[in-house]
């Protein structure tokens, strides 16, 4: 399926759900009363998929911090070297965008909520808000004050409208201190907020 | 080994990278996936994404051919803003198919 955008916006607090909220809700209901399935079966997915997912994109990026040859193939290609992981994502293509000294990305989806799924999970309330996609297009300096980060005026901020086919992720700068880390330590560090580009990775 | 998948080739196409182009401001009705603030606007081009199912053709249960090609456009914020009050260079990429675009 080379399609996933969703124009559910369950996080938006700012209103009636949509059309398409009203219509999932009616099917469940539908098929809980007819024991087709069961809430509890639609919890322990959510639940699971909540589990399995976003550990996935801070082992892929902790692999680049490590590889730098991998870390090309993932800049180069990020759906071929999500594959070397044996992580299937869910869109056809994954652009992934590296910070640097000069440079600091942040990733949105102004039309809906598109999100690289099959790396970081489900996306988190404040990424699907209103305020935030209307936000961080406008003023994105602002928005990432709000989420601590606060960066010098001669750094570049590179907004990404991920409006369309592609998904994004932020490759962070790899802090300093944590030389000679193995990978799963700084997996740790690399949040899922830092990979959307709102943080930057703390230790 | 995987098949390069980031820049699937739109041999077919009217740009390339470096390119500058403007937005069509035009304000069609039914699905676009083309964001309202960037109409207009003057970019350049950043990367030929590849050819893609139009996606204003599947939302309403068509094939989606022929494939149009996707770019990412760069344009800056204070040429999509103009009252933009972050720094000069601060940038903003926006996913744009080629029938929204004319040469600039």
């Amino acid at each position: 399926m080379s399609h996933d955008h969703d124009h559910d916006h369950p996080g938006d607090e700012s209103g009636p759900p949509s059309d398409h909220e009203v219509l999932s809700r009616a099917m469940q209901e539908l098929l809980e009363e007819r024991g087709v399935i069961t809430a509890e079966q639609v919890r322990a997915r959510m639940e699971q998929f909540d589990k399995d997912f976003p550990a996935r994109g801070a082992r892929v990026i902790a692999h680049a911090w490590v590889d730098p040859e991998f870390k090309q193939r993932l800049l180069a290609d990020g759906k071929a070297a999500c594959a070397e992981f044996g992580i299937d994502l869910e869109a056809d293509r994954l652009i992934a965008v590296e910070n640097t000294p000069e440079v600091h990305n942040v990733v949105v989806c102004t039309l809906c909520s598109c999100y690289p799924r099959a790396l970081l999970g489900m996306p988190p309330t404040w990424y699907k808000s209103e305020n935030y996609r209307k936000r961080v297009v406008r003023d994105p300096r602002a928005v990432l004050k709000e989420f601590g980060t606060v960066l010098p005026e001669n750094v570049t901020v590179r907004v990404h409208d991920s409006n369309a086919d592609m998904r994004y992720v932020v490759v962070p700068m790899r802090p300093r201190q944590t030389e000679g880390w193995n990978e799963e330590r700084l997996a740790r560090i690399l949040t899922r907020d830092a990979l959307v580009g709102v943080t930057i990775p703390l230790i | 080994m995987t098949l390069p998948s980031a820049y699937a080739p739109a041999p077919e196409r009217r740009f390339n990278p470096g390119d500058r182009v403007r937005v069509k401001a035009s304000y069609p009705p039914g699905h676009r996936r083309t964001p309202w603030y960037i109409r207009g606007k003057v970019g350049v081009i950043e990367r030929v994404c590849g050819a893609f199912p139009n996606p204003e053709e599947l939302a309403y249960g068509f094939s989606g051919e022929p494939k149009r090609v996707l770019y990412r456009v760069r344009f800056s914020m204070r040429d999509v803003w103009p009252d933009y009050q972050g720094a000069e260079h601060d940038l903003i990429e926006v996913e744009i198919y080629e029938h929204w675009l004319d040469a600039a």
